[in-house]
């Protein structure tokens, strides 16, 4: 036995193993290799941790300003010639506002001008100040303040949301110009800008030694390919100006006996990037103002003080609305509360119903294990599939209204039910057996053990599946989309069950759908408030599940 | 009308359950005999008699009068209007008849037409009181005749416990129902799509533009239906997702799992989990709103052209939704490999690194490319962020930086807006939801398949 | 001391001596003063137990006791328990396994360890053997690392029995096959000192047999030190034999003098039966 330890090849004598500086070196790389490890996990969690900062950051950096509204203090005489007292609602509320607002520019005169700088004013402005006076009918005849909403670009720049001027140059084209720059290929004569190219007149390009309908563009394709190594970029046709092939055309109709010769050229640059070439900028006025005057206009109101910056409230109770600054959430509030109320009343009885059955009245049959894959399947299936059901099964066959809240809550709910089956189940499944067996103890029939003394007990963890079961179901959209649930409601009025309605998820997809600049810090603030509210239930459920744990 | 339909049945119920409870103690007092069961049960099962077929009448009638009374409709319609007329055109005049009787009169309609709508109005009216007459005769005759068989030894509790039992049933079958209505909706749509489409063509053709004219002159693409642009779309985003999603995962999870102090473990995890509790429409914003132009800046200060919509963005927005998922399904399978392994490879020697690298995650591997599965088909079935943020214009390109489509898009945009059930764009949509649900269910069928044995291995 | 246990290692060792129950080999583990805390509860209270080389030392006494956590004091497998604390002075060949510059691999190396339960990983036979020199770096060769294995096989006197299926997996042995792979498996690091955690009591007698054969035979060459319940089988395989009682070290002597003339009270009720 002892033979073989000697012999056998591996078998080094043990102490000294340990003592050799191989086996010491051999020790340390493999500390290096555990602690890289390590790293790798620190590192992966480190970077989900940081994505997920970023995530709720740039959520609040661009939702924060929608919590806020720039507004305009106009003095209106709510003249009962032209209000009808009877009837407040109809009168022309447009002219009263934009008549009030043009008070401060009295300068501005001419039509034109007023059409534009009456659109400094939202456009939700008139009922602004015609919801006012359905309020205080009492008021008509005095003369009354009221703030009104600027435009959403007014209120952006107001909030330092948008600037006054942009780069005229998208990105990539200052990057092909900063190519030509360091290639020192640019050069300024008389005040104009000009990309020296060697531009080779290929006799290819000339049909039939026919100088005039020869095709120079391609000839300063050519030459710009020696620029940038990726020729299959065209940006740079932006950055000459338009008649370089002419200039060219000009040379070689000047002097034929240049076709096969490559010369020099100056070829000039476009208008925005002659600028940038002489000057080092070229910036323009932001698009979403009509002119510089727009400009002079809010200053002007920025400095007399009429601009004041007030809390968001619409965000809360306007509904939805075609103008950003007015636009308000509170028809996909009411919307999404519908949708979950059907959602609850239908997975909660149906979902215990079931979870009851199954776990503690089934017999273990195939049938019940066939119940038990459809549900595992279910929790998986894609929510866009139950999308697909809800149009083709409740609205088609069941011949269902679109839109509306019943539908939605009926699909959400049959997402809901595996959730809240699963749940039920594990919740029963922790109440101890020595319950059941102190119900029957005392005569109790099956069902009046579970009524009596098992749910009760299951209840705080059956909740706790139910409420993380409708926070999914609050931040479900396809289904939601898919039958149709994204319908335009500028009115909570007449909302109900079976009337087209929003919910808070399909609202926060058409805002971010919308081009006004606006909507973008909208959709982040709507975003917010949604995740504020996951963010309560799940809160909600910790807490139950951490009652229930205290308990056992 | 309905509303007050179900406020008198309910009334009923309760009615019910108190002249049946009522009885009962009636009975009890001047009984020799002990009742069988507490008078409540009694109570509860006049109230099941009373409540269940009077409901169980209203749903049928509701399912069936719509059909019924359109059918009435049409019968009723002058032979020479009706002849000649194909289905679309049928249902464009049904529907302007239904418009009309809900009031909504746009120019001149037909005297036919307003006739009709007299009729189906006064249908309606008169189906609407058949059924509340109807519902609440049976309601009435099931207090009646309940109420008759309440007697000392009547075991009320018995026939209620069986009523309780009966419904749980049927609850049950609700699962089993929405399965059954999956399948049975996307396959009726799919083979009506493929009476116009062949499969061959669907499943292999290479050319993607479902916009075909509706009206007659509209300038559209002609209308192809070669799905692979989209599958494979739908391939590569998955594939960036996973990518991106499983490294990350899998390396928190054996951290958190054998490196971290339970206090850090109690801090991240959860964080972690927030990640998984974001809706989607969330991630979708996020990608057009940071991720995107932050890859195209990248991608610009680097000398590449990168498109706003490109596959990269979706699918690395959608690898760190499934970060959680992935990290904390690795993390179940690494705790679940028992104490007695690690014990093993520590007394042998072994640092924590190479009993994690050549113990641990070789024992969990079943469980780990489980969830991997399941976060796969999430993957291929995830909607929002690729509506927002990936391409609508079918591409057969394995760049990622180029925008693709996946088929949820497609499923969204044909189904999103106008739809007419029988144009093969919409029914396109159906075929390729048949598509996703099959995938989607047979990789769950696998990865649970392997999650499970791998679970016995350790029990 | 480290002279001495130096010069006991292999090479100078032709003899293969037999240790006998009156012939002590010289100490091959010394603790002074060894204690246990889990938290704030203490497990073990100032155990001196001195284990002799080339002889197998049983730990005996009622469950929850400190046998195996003195045990696990021996190779430090208390450093994976949180909140677990050792004070006192073990030393294994004279140097403190506590000391900051031998390092926890190296000593776990230099100290195999069997559990109670066979836990074979689930790979083959030949990887669960080829495991530890493999991360030790023991073999420069792969022909070097198959005679590790077979080697390692043949002293745990499972070589005749999975000759044949030596790549299938170490999971399809019977419990006492798999209790002797892990013995294989312990032995393949060519550790000094072996320690077993009641290595067959989840095995039926005739697997016992073996295994207990199997340490008598091991005792020629190696340090045991086994953790039983059963005091027949203290009995059988050891030669000396440690008593303890509610973390204290009772009594430790030869095997035939504690079974047979016990000094203290309580090893000799426990002996005979009366608690347990």
């Amino acid at each position: 036995m002892s033979d073989a330890i000697a012999q056998a090849p591996g078998a080094r004598t043990r102490e000294n193993y340990w003592r050799t500086n191989a086996a010491k070196r051999r020790v340390r790389r493999r500390y290096a290799a555990d602690r890289r490890l390590q790293y790798y996990g620190l590192g992966s969690i480190g970077l989900a941790i940081v994505l997920l900062g970023i995530l709720f950051s740039s959520l609040i950096f661009s939702g924060y300003v929608a919590f806020f509204t720039t507004k305009i203090g106009l003095t209106i005489y709510l003249d009962p010639n032209v209000i009808d007292k009877a009837n407040p609602g109809a009168a022309n509320y447009r002219k009263m506002a934009r008549n009030a607002f043009f008070t401060y520019f009295p300068e501005v005169t001419s039509p034109m001008e007023r059409r534009q700088l009456g659109k400094s004013l939202s456009s939700g402005a008139p009922y602004v100040v015609r919801n006012y006076v359905i309020a205080h009918p009492e008021e008509i005849g005095d003369l009354v303040d009221i703030k009104v909403p600027l435009s959403d670009p007014f209120d952006q720049l107001s909030k330092g949301v948008i600037p006054r001027e942009i780069d005229a140059l998208s990105g990539d084209r200052v990057a092909l110009f900063n190519v030509l720059k360091r290639r020192g290929v640019l050069h300024v004569e008389n005040d104009k800008a000009y990309v020296k190219a060697d531009v080779y007149i290929n006799p290819g390009d000339v049909p039939e030694g026919d100088v005039e309908a020869a095709d120079y563009q391609r000839m300063v394709d050519e030459a710009f390919r020696t620029f940038y190594m990726r020729a299959h970029s065209r940006a740079y046709e932006e950055i000459l100006s338009q008649d370089v092939a002419s200039a060219v055309k000009a040379r070689v109709l000047a002097d034929p006996a240049l076709v096969g010769k490559t010369i020099q050229v100056n070829l000039p640059l476009s208008k925005h990037y002659d600028n940038l070439a002489r000057t080092g900028e070229a910036k323009v006025l932001n698009p979403r103002f009509s002119s510089e005057k727009d400009l002079q206009w809010f200053d002007s109101l920025k400095k007399r003080g009429l601009l004041t910056t007030h809390f968001t409230w619409e965000l809360f109770f306007n509904a939805d609305s075609r103008f950003p600054e007015l636009a308000g959430l509170s028809g996909a509030l009411t919307g999404s509360f519908l949708a979950l109320l059907v959602c609850f009343l239908l997975s909660f009885p149906i979902g215990i119903a079931t979870a009851v059955y199954l776990e503690e009245f089934a017999p273990k049959t195939r049938w019940t294990d066939f119940i038990e894959v459809n549900i595992n399947n279910l929790a998986a299936v894609p929510s866009v599939v139950f999308g697909l059901l809800g149009l083709a099964v409740f609205l088609n066959v069941f011949g269902l209204p679109r839109s509306v809240p019943l539908v939605g809550g009926m699909v959400l709910a049959l997402m809901t039910l595996p959730t809240i089956i699963v749940a039920t189940r594990a919740a029963l499944k922790a109440v101890p057996p020595s319950i059941r067996e102190g119900g029957y103890g005392v005569g109790a029939s099956k069902h009046q053990v579970m009524l009596h003394h098992v749910l009760p007990l299951a209840l705080p963890g059956i909740l706790t599946g139910t409420i993380i079961g409708l926070a999914q179901a609050l931040g479900e959209t396809a289904p939601l989309l898919l039958i149709g649930m994204n319908a335009f409601i500028p009115s909570i009025e007449n909302m109900g069950l079976l009337q087209p309605a929003m919910a808070l998820p399909t609202q926060i997809f058409s805002w971010a759908d919308s081009p006004e600049r606006g909507f973008v810090s909208r959709t982040s603030a709507a975003i917010l408030i949604l995740l504020s509210f996951l963010i309560i239930m799940n809160a909600i459920a910790v807490y139950l599940r951490q009652r229930v744990e205290r308990k056992w | 009308m309905l509303s007050y339909l179900i406020l008198v049945l309910l009334l009923l119920i309760l009615a019910g359950f108190a002249l049946g409870h009522r009885k009962a103690l009636a009975v009890g007092a001047t009984s020799d005999v002990r009742m069988h069961s507490l008078a409540g049960y009694h109570g509860w099962y006049v109230a099941a008699l009373v409540g269940i077929p009077s409901f169980v009448l209203v749903l049928l009638w509701l399912l069936f009068q719509g059909p019924v009374v359109d059918w009435l409709l049409i019968g009723s319609l002058p032979k020479e209007g009706v002849d000649g007329l194909d289905k679309g055109q049928l249902d464009l005049l049904i529907s302007q008849i239904k418009s009309v009787a809900a009031g909504n009169i746009f120019g001149d309609p037909d005297a036919v037409v307003l006739e009709a709508a007299d009729r189906y109005n006064r249908w309606n009216t008169i189906a609407d009181w058949a059924l509340f007459v109807l519902a609440v005769a049976v309601a009435l005759a099931g207090i009646a005749l309940a109420q008759q068989r309440i007697s000392a030894r009547f075991r009320a509790r018995n026939t209620v416990e069986l009523v309780m039992s009966g419904l749980m049933i049927a609850c049950s079958l609700i699962a089993i129902l929405t399965t059954f209505g999956i399948v049975a909706s996307l396959l009726y749509e799919s083979l009506r799509f493929f009476d116009k489409v062949s499969v061959a063509e669907f499943l292999t053709g290479l050319n993607w533009e479902p916009q075909i004219p509706i009206r007659e002159g509209q300038v559209t693409a002609g209308g192809a239906f070669g799905a692979i642009p989209v599958f494979a779309g739908t391939l590569l985003i998955a594939l960036i997702a996973m990518v991106v999603a499983t490294p990350i995962g899998l390396f928190a999870a054996v951290y958190l799992t054998e490196y971290a102090s339970s206090k850090f473990r109690s801090v991240i995890k959860p964080l972690l989990e927030i990640l998984a509790g974001i809706p989607t429409v969330v991630y979708g914003f996020f990608a057009v709103l940071t991720v995107a132009p932050a890859i195209r800046n990248i991608g610009q200060a680097m000398g590449f052209e990168i498109a706003p919509n490109s596959a990269f963005a979706a699918g690395a927005v959608m690898g760190i939704m499934l970060i959680p998922f992935i990290s904390s399904l690795s993390d179940d399978a690494i705790a679940s490999v028992p104490q007695s392994m690690r014990d093993g490879s520590y007394a042998l020697g072994a640092t924590k690194g190479e009993t994690i690298t050549k113990v641990l995650l070789p024992s969990a591997l079943p469980g780990i490319m489980g969830g991997v599965l399941l976060a796969a088909s999430r993957a291929i079935g995830e909607t929002m962020i690729v509506v927002m943020a990936a391409g609508i214009i079918a591409s057969l390109t394995f760049n990622p930086f180029e925008p693709v489509t996946t088929v949820t898009v497609q499923i969204m945009t044909l189904l999103t807006g106008d739809t007419e059930f029988d144009n093969p764009k919409t029914l396109a949509a159906f075929a390729l939801g048949l598509v996703l649900f099959l995938s989607t269910l047979v990789l769950n069928i696998i990865a649970l398949r392997i999650v499970q044995k791998y679970r016995e291995q350790y029990e | 001391m480290n002279d001495q246990s130096k010069a006991f290692t292999m090479e100078m060792d032709k003899s293969g001596s037999v240790a006998s129950d009156t012939v002590m080999n010289p100490h091959k583990v010394t603790s002074r003063k060894v204690s246990v805390f889990y938290g704030l509860k203490q497990a073990l209270f100032d155990i001196d137990l001195d284990i002799p080389d080339r002889a197998v030392m049983a730990l005996i006494g009622p469950s929850g006791c400190g046998k195996s956590t003195f045990l696990r004091c021996l190779n430090r497998m208390n450093d994976t328990i949180p909140d677990c604390r050792v004070t006192g002075e073990i030393k294994v060949d004279g140097r403190d396994v506590h000391d900051p510059d031998l390092d926890v691999v190296e000593l776990r190396g230099r100290v195999g360890m069997v559990f109670q339960k066979p836990n074979p990983f689930p790979k083959s036979i030949f990887e669960n053997i080829a495991y530890g020199p493999r991360i030790h770096g023991l073999a420069r060769s792969k022909s070097d690392l198959e005679e590790i294995v077979i080697s390692s096989l043949e002293k745990a006197g499972l070589l005749s029995e999975v000759k044949d299926r030596i790549h299938e997996p170490g999971t399809g042995l019977s419990g006492g096959q798999q209790q002797r792979l892990c013995i294989a498996r312990a032995i393949a690091v060519n550790p000094e000192l072996i320690l077993m955690d009641e290595p067959c009591s989840a095995l039926d007698p005739i697997a016992t047999a073996k295994v207990e054969e199997l340490i008598d035979e091991l005792k020629k060459n190696y340090c045991i030190v086994i953790v039983t319940h059963s005091m027949q089988q203290a009995a059988r395989v050891s030669q000396r034999t440690a008593f303890f009682h509610l973390g204290i070290l009772v009594e430790e002597g030869s095997t035939a003098d504690i079974f047979t003339n016990p000094t203290d009270k309580r090893t000799q009720d426990y002996i005979t039966g009366r608690f347990g």
